[in-house]
Parts: structure tokens; sequence; C-alpha cells
């Protein structure tokens, strides 16, 4: 199978994302050289529980599944994103993301994570609103 | 004419490397200590892959220091040099400080080309030149199948692939007028650019390169990219523009003619009534504001991309715009078995680019310790030759990992990447394991064990991290930095051995 996206593709299929809705052509344009392109076999561990130093991953195709402790947490698909606790609270990654077929994500090294969210206050926006549906719905099922 | 000599004639192989570059040069020396029978084909006249033509200003990005903290020659050396290849035979082992004129640590290109060849003759690698690869197919037997590879001097047939060509061709990206630039790849000599006005596409090291060396010729430069310039000294990794090439970015911030910009382009074309000058048009990421200069040249340091040809049409999944194959932990195709890649390639195996510090394995001081790990497991699991796996004493196991982490040349290149385990094996007891991807050790099941790593965090630390692998969990444990990089001491082994005893009670208190 061959897999090529090249750079108009990719900012297309960002741009749909609700993480960076509010950004413009030339913003999308430098997120996709900001963030690097990695792409993760169906099976491949992409975060390892416990393990420190992991990255931010925004989703451009595939699915991955998210464990802690050998249960199953949530499925995760385009557009979706994660790694963001373990960076935001400084701590090793809370649970395993593991591809569960062949998956391309945009990654940003932790490191870079809390500039790059105060350079962009609306992705970070997108964020905090994203992570309170989280919150809500975990309060909705009593978790 | 020289067809009597020529070694590996068209046929049956074991296993068939393509490449004559270090990676190449590197697997085919390794493979044959593992005793596996192997050609080795080239498009090339000679060996040196792409050092026989770049870099264009004629000096490298990586070192060698020819006197260094260890005796040249010895593994610990290694840390230090970072272009001669691995040979076991001392004539063949840290070639390339012998090879150098002392004006700077960096080898010179000729210098690099001709410790490539040093290497060849010396460590006795054959090669079969001037035979191109030109198309792959699969062959599926009764035997577990195989490769058939078409080239300019008749059909091969293998079990085993071992690609390493390099991440050598030049790319260029479609559209906005880019066919009215002239790639890294196709630049003219320095004086030819005397007084011009030059834009650089691309603000990696490539177009700092170019830009540092032309800053005695042109009139002006323009390096432009959508976001902004990272520097090795910042990131504190290769991760970023390397100190070497900073220049441009210095004449910039004193306002001395070089300008660095944050902006995606819009369009370039050729300037009405410019005589045959060229204007590019851009966005400011920052603020949306368009720019536009009338320049001479505008060159694409756009990078490479990797040749290989045919097999994303047989099977192989490759990536992106460099179109790096999609790989295992031991850098075999993950959706075309029996394909594994040696030399820059390798670095399509990320592992874990922990604190988004990567790995070295796309340069030769990184790809010499792959392609060696690599060897042994092509040895192993495709052509059934057991690893040597040497009993350790539980009471020597901590000297034996402070010594690895105060000498081993390949955790100190390959950073959280290689790693050196120990296992306690239901029947041998303890054995080392050797050197193995991190993420191997990681996501295999298997009895208890441990395994070695130096690792950075992008703060300017290195410090020793031991995974211990106790009922099948893993658990991560850094040691503390020390800013001298001294961990074969008494506090270090103390603190190693207090690690050990939770994973392999084995080991004494003290």
């Amino acid at each position: 199978m061959r897999v090529m996206i090249d750079r108009d593709e990719l900012i297309d299929a960002i741009s749909g994302f609700g993480l960076f809705a509010d950004l413009s052509a030339p913003q999308l344009e430098a997120i996709i050289h900001i963030f690097d392109e990695r792409m993760f076999a169906e099976g491949e561990t992409v975060v390892h529980q416990g393990l420190s130093g992991s990255g931010f991953f925004v989703i451009v195709d595939g699915e991955a599944l998210v464990e802690a402790d050998g249960r199953e947490l949530a499925r995760l698909q385009r557009g979706d994103f994660f790694g963001e606790v373990a960076i935001l609270l400084g701590v090793p990654a809370i649970a395993d993301v593991t591809a569960t077929r062949q998956m391309r994500c945009l990654v940003l090294p932790g490191p870079q994570v809390e500039s790059f969210l105060t350079s962009q206050p609306k992705v970070m926006y997108r964020m905090l609103q994203a992570q309170t549906r989280r919150l809500r719905a975990a309060n909705r099922s009593g978790t | 004419m020289t067809e009597p000599t020529r070694p590996f004639p068209p046929g049956d192989y074991p296993v068939v490397v393509i490449g004559s570059g270090p990676g190449g040069l590197q697997i085919s020396y390794s493979l044959r200590k593992h005793g596996i029978e192997h050609a080795v084909i080239s498009e090339d006249p000679s060996p040196g892959g792409m050092f026989r033509r770049w870099p264009h200003f004629q000096r490298l990005l990586s070192w060698t220091k020819p006197y260094a903290a260890a005796p040249r020659g010895t593994r610990a050396y290694e840390r230090y040099d970072w272009n001669s290849l691995l040979a076991e035979e001392s004539e063949a082992r840290a070639l390339q400080p012998g090879l150098m004129d002392g004006t700077s640590y960096f080898p010179s290109r000729p210098e690099m080309e001709q410790n490539l060849g040093l290497f060849a003759e010396r460590a006795g690698v054959a090669i079969r030149y001037g035979c191109e690869w030109t198309g792959t197919r699969r062959i599926d037997d009764a035997d577990g199948g195989g490769f058939a590879l078409e080239t300019t001097d008749g059909e091969y047939r293998a079990r085993v692939l071992v690609v390493a060509v390099g991440v050598a061709q030049p790319y260029t990206p479609p559209g906005v007028g880019m066919e009215l630039t002239h790639h890294y790849a196709e630049v003219r000599p320095a004086e030819t650019y005397a007084g011009h006005r030059v834009f650089m596409v691309g603000k990696q090291n490539s177009g700092f390169e170019l830009a540092n060396g032309l800053l005695p010729w042109a009139r002006s430069i323009v390096l432009a990219s959508p976001s902004p310039a990272k520097f090795s000294v910042q990131t504190n990794s290769l991760a970023g523009v390397r100190a070497r090439y900073v220049q441009p970015y210095e004449d910039f911030v004193l306002g001395g003619g070089v300008a660095v910009l944050n902006a995606a382009l819009d369009r370039i074309e050729r300037t009405e009534g410019g005589d045959g000058t060229l204007t590019v048009t851009m966005r400011r990421t920052d603020n949306g504001d368009e720019l536009a200069v009338e320049v001479d040249d505008v060159i694409s340091a756009t990078g490479f991309v990797t040749p290989i040809l045919d097999l994303p049409d047989i099977g192989c999944s490759v990536s992106g715009r460099t179109r790096l194959p999609l790989l295992s932990s031991y850098w075999e195709s993950t959706t075309l078995p029996g394909v594994y890649f040696a030399g820059t390639i390798g670095q399509a195996a990320k592992g874990l680019v922990k604190h988004g510090v990567p790995a070295n394995s796309g340069a030769v001081h990184g790809a010499r310790y792959n392609a060696r790990v690599l060897a042994r497991h092509i040895a192993e699991q495709r052509f059934g030759t057991p690893a040597t796996r040497a009993p350790v004493a539980p009471g020597d196991l901590v000297s034996t990992i402070a010594g690895e982490l105060a000498e081993a040349p390949e955790l100190w290149h390959q950073r959280a990447y290689l790693a050196r385990a120990f296992t306690v094996d239901a029947d041998a007891g303890l054995v080392d394991d050797g050197v193995q991807p991190l993420t191997h050790f990681l996501d295999e099941d298997g009895p208890n064990a441990v395994a070695a790593t130096l690792e950075a965090d992008g703060t300017g630390a290195i410090f020793p991290v031991l995974y211990t692998r106790l009922g099948g969990e893993i658990r991560e444990r850094a040691m503390v930095a020390d800013p001298l990089l001294r961990y074969d001491g008494t506090d270090a082994r103390r603190e190693i051995r207090a690690i050990l005893r939770e994973a392999i009670p084995d080991v004494p208190a003290d």
C-alpha cells in the first residue's frame, strides 16, 4: 500500500480538526512544520504507560486504543489528540496508547508544548473545550 | 573489460544488500561476521554513497577528535569519532582520524570518502559496483518466498533484502512556481553567485549550510519557511541547525544583509521586465502580512527523499514527504517482511524520541550501531544462527553496567534508542542479551530483565536510565545526572545496585 499525503492535503486534513478550527491557512502551514509527522504500524505502542518524555499527538489518520493497567479507557480517531495530560502535569504517561490500525500523527515534543500553546491561544482554548467535554462525559458515566 | 573481477554476478543469494555508502559497508561487514553469505550491489563506481558528492561546501557536520579521552582504536574512542565504521580488526578500526589534516575536527568531504574507501579495502567488503537496481518483485514459493531484483547486470534473487540506498533523491515540493528554483543538489560553484540576491526555501541544515557558504559571495540572502528556525544549541540535540551553520543567523540579527523569515510561500514568478530575475511572494505566518522580494536565484533546500523505487508498489508502506518506509524496531518493513533497511533510512524507526530528542540513526555514528544490531537479528531470525548470550555472574552485574554507562558508544550515540540488556533466563541464569533496540525490550514480554541506556531530556543533561522488567511489568528508573558525565563512580554504582536489586534479587547488596 502506498501512503503519501502532500503538504496541501495535510493542511486540508487538519483544517477540519476542532483543535485547529480557528487557524488561518499560513498558521496551519506553520503547524505542519512545527509538528513532526509520524506514522505508526498497526499494533505499535505509541505511548507507554509509566514512561516519561512522551509527546503530544494529534491523529491525522488511523485509530488508537487507550488503556491503563490493562483496562480500556477510550478509542481515538482522526482529529483526536492524546499525550497532553502527562505533559501538562509533568508526570509519566498515564496510559498506554496503541495504534489499532496504521496511524499517521502530528507530534509535538513535550518540552515544546507550553510555548506552542501560549503562542496559539485559540488552540489552547479548543483544547480546554475538548478536555471539558471529556470531564463532563466522565462525570456523567460516574467514573 | 573489468567483468571477470567483479564479484557477485546475478543469481541466487541468501541476502542481497543494495548500496555502498556507510550503511551498505557496515551491514555487509557485520553480516559477514555472523557468517551470512550475501551479495552487495551498488550503482556507484566506488564506495562512499552521498559522501562522494556532498556536503556542497566540502566539510562534514559530524566530528572526529584525533585526540580524545580514550585511546584511538578502542571501543571507548568511538564516542569521539563519529565517522569511522566499526570493525573487529585493528587495521580497519578508527580510520578517520588518521586521514585528517588537522585544520578542523570536522573531516572534509574527501577525507570522509577516503575513510570509507579505506574501510572497504581493509575490512575486505566486496561490492559489485556499476550495478543499478531497476525493479523488484516478490517471489512466493514453498521455501518462504523472497524477492527478485532486476538490475542493469541481470536478475538477483534473495530471501532477504537489505536496502541501504540513503535518503538521497533531491525533493522539491510541487506548485507555487517551485519549478523556477534549483535544488540543493543542483547548486552551482559558489563564485557564480557573486553579487547575487539569493532566496533559500527552507531553514534547516542544508539551507543554512548553503547560506553560510554563500556569505562571502551573495549580495543578500533570504531564508524562509513557515516555522521558526531551530538550532541544535537550543534544542540540546541534533534536532535543529548545527552550530557550524549559525553564522547567517548572526548576520541576520546584526543587520548584515541576511534575512531569516517565518513565512509561507505564496508564489514564485519571473519578474515582469526583470531581466531574468524572480519575485518571491510570501505570507508571514505570525500576522498574515504579505511580503515580496526580487532575487536572482531561488534555491530549494527542501530536502531529499528515499529512492526505494517500486518497493511501495509491492507492499512497502512509506510515509510523509521523505517517503521513509514504515519500520519495526529492527528496521524491517512492517508491511513487506523480509525487506530491511540500513544506513540513514534506518532513521524511519524512530524509537521513543523521549523529550523530543531524536536518535542519531540518520547519521553514521548512529547508523553504524543499528547495522551491527540488525546483522545479529537477521542472522538469528532469518538464518537460525543463535546469538551468543554470555552468562554474567550476578555479583559482576553492577560493574558491568557501570562500565557500559561510562563508555559504551552504542548507548552514548543512540540515546533512549539502543540499550544493553541483561535477562534472567530460566535455564541459563543471568545472561548478557547484548545491545538491542530499546522499544524491542519494552514491547517484548519476557522474564525478569534490565536494560541500560543513556538519555537526554532536552535540558542539556545526559543521564543513565535503567528499565527493569519484573513480572512482565516495565519500570523506568532514571539516575541522577552528573554534569561531568561520570557514571562508573561509587555513587553511581550504589544507585545502579539499588535499582537492579528490584528486578534481580541475586545481585548482592554490596
